[in-house]
């Protein structure tokens, strides 16, 4: 997502003058070559995020599409209020990029696990929440966050995560792409678990549970139709995200779902317990770990839902 | 006076604050700023951004006075339903560049727009009222470095350095000196004045950058509550709001007839 990110960056600054980069002291090796080719539109602001998110904000209230850029939690928590206060109150033309959603720095630890980010600026007014879910959403997502005028989090995973979507993508925010359709159970997906989704999707299919799967790139504005036809049509919907299962994806779909009155829909969250990660591995390790293999996924939707038939059938006789 | 005004009629609080920058404040936008009433938002307009948003009453009062906005806006400050809150709100209001409130936001915002003066070749200045206070917070010092690394001739900072902060004085809460070496050591041309003789204001802002390639930092040795006797150098009125008995006595010691 990295690649497709820098790529599609450096083709909106060529095409816009307006469209500055400011980073946190990192991006060795991917920073460059937009250093080189834009030097007036560039800015490293030194490790020191919460001067960078202001030095983004006064840029933006002078007529700049200020992207700022920096590693998990550093552009966003570090600098909270700032990107509540200087960037969300005064609507700053500001796009916070972190590389590292998720446990995508697992080994790292815990300090680098950006797992509670779209919980936390999914509250802020204002801000726009993107979780890409492979390099073409991150292409897309670039592009969209530069046209909307006002502040955006664009979430991406790491470098190298592949292509999900093979043709061309109807990439709007705010509006889920439907990956696969179904009528058994829909799947709902953010960001980088997209390909572990569409693995999950096929097993189902496979297995006869045959599984709509939605690419909800845009954690908010949430798509609400999307979800509640799948909820009607489908009567099931499972949220997936490599987050904490408090406030983020699966919170929204819940808060969305609860108050709809859409009548009993089976319903769960996967993603991270909230606790920090007591075990030491690689992001596909810590997946595993918790429960986001494509096998333990597949096993607890397949429980659920025959659980819930098993209910369904004591409460008809 | 306005500003008294204000505060007692909304019973809200930071008038000691309001009036250690009012002399400064009365400087700047009176013969300093390089502003126009009538086009609040113009490209070539210098900045002013009020970092210690706490005081905005003597920013409003002074923003009537100058005329971008009708002055009965400061009839309801702080009221229910009022134009103009307790912090410095841009939403709605002309003349405020920055909506402030916590502290420590004010040098960051200011860098970002000086940079952009820079990088477009705009010939305006940016001016940041600090308050004392604010120089605890690691943001500010932040921003101070920046600025100096780069160089930004562009951007003025004044602290109001009243000496008194929230529990207590400055001295006994975090010292800050010496406060001017501080400036001077992140690269910044500094220069320490009395914020209340205005010719040596005056002077000191007319000649900014006070050296190329630096920014300027004005230390402004102020007095908290300046003015009224009863209220200087007093921890109290960064809260209290004065009572009838006292807007007599404070208006009558500011020479304003009632």
């Amino acid at each position: 997502m990295r690649g497709a990110f820098f790529r599609a960056l450096l083709e909106l600054a060529e095409q816009d003058e307006r469209v500055h980069l400011v980073v946190g002291d990192l991006g060795f090796g991917v920073v460059e070559e937009f250093a080189r080719r834009f030097p007036k539109r560039f800015l490293n602001a030194g490790v020191a995020e919460q001067n960078m998110t202001g030095i983004a904000a006064g840029l933006a209230l002078s007529g700049k599409i200020v992207f700022t850029y920096s590693i998990a939690n550093f552009p966003i928590l570090r600098c909270l209020e700032q990107v509540r206060n200087d960037v969300c109150y005064h609507n700053a033309n500001v796009k916070i990029v972190a590389v590292g959603g998720g446990l995508a720095y697992g080994s790292l630890g815990a300090t680098h696990h950006a797992t509670e980010d779209l919980a936390i600026l999914r509250s802020l007014p204002r801000m726009v929440v993107v979780a890409p879910g492979d390099p073409v959403e991150t292409d897309a997502a670039t592009r969209a966050v530069t046209t909307h005028a006002g502040p955006c989090y664009l979430r991406l995973g790491r470098a190298g995560e592949a292509r999900v979507h093979t043709g061309g993508i109807d990439f709007q925010l705010g509006k889920a792409i439907q990956v696969r359709d179904g009528k058994d159970l829909t799947l709902v997906s953010t960001g980088g678990m997209l390909e572990t989704a569409v693995k999950v999707a096929g097993t189902l299919h496979r297995a006869g549970l045959q599984t709509r799967l939605l690419s909800m790139h845009t954690v908010k504005p949430l798509d609400s139709d999307s979800i509640l036809a799948a909820a009607r049509e489908t009567g099931a919907v499972f949220t997936l995200e490599e987050h904490s299962v408090v406030g983020g994806l699966g919170g929204a779909v819940a808060e969305l779902l609860a108050e709809a009155g859409e009548g009993v829909v089976v319903f769960k969250r996967f993603g991270l317990p909230s606790t920090f990660s007591s075990v030491v591995g690689t992001q596909e390790y810590l997946r595993a770990q918790h429960g986001l293999s494509v096998e333990s996924l597949e096993a607890v939707i397949r429980s659920t839902l025959e659980k819930n038939r098993a209910l369904a059938a004591t409460s008809r006789s | 006076m306005r500003t008294a005004r204000m505060i007692h009629r909304a019973k809200s609080s930071h008038l000691g604050s309001a009036y250690s920058m009012a002399d400064l404040l009365a400087v700047l936008y009176g013969r300093i700023l390089r502003i126009d009433p009538k086009q609040p938002e113009a490209a070539e307009r210098d900045r002013f951004v009020l970092s210690k948003g706490h005081a905005c009453a003597a920013l409003y009062a002074v923003l009537a006075e100058r005329g971008f906005f009708p002055k009965d806006w400061l009839e309801d400050f702080y009221q229910d339903g009022a134009r103009l809150a307790g912090h410095a709100t841009h939403v709605g209001v002309p003349g405020v560049e920055v909506s402030t409130g916590s502290l420590g936001h004010g040098l960051p915002i200011a860098c970002g727009m000086a940079l952009a003066g820079k990088r477009d070749g705009c010939g305006y200045r940016v001016f940041v009222m600090l308050s004392d206070g604010e120089c605890d917070e690691g943001s500010t010092w932040e921003a101070a470095l920046f600025a100096g690394h780069h160089q930004m001739d562009n951007l003025i900072a004044i602290v109001d350095y009243n000496k008194i902060q929230s529990l207590g004085t400055v001295k006994e809460v975090l010292d800050l000196e010496p406060l001017a070496e501080k400036w001077r050591a992140f690269g910044w041309s500094t220069r320490e004045i009395d914020g209340h003789d205005l010719a040596q204001i005056e002077e000191t802002l007319t000649s900014v950058p006070a050296e190329s390639n630096k920014p300027t930092c004005v230390v402004a040795h102020t007095v908290k509550g300046k003015g009224v006797s009863f209220m200087e150098n007093k921890l109290l009125w960064h809260y209290r709001a004065p009572d009838q008995e006292e807007m007599t006595k404070a208006l009558a010691e500011l020479g304003v007839e009632q």
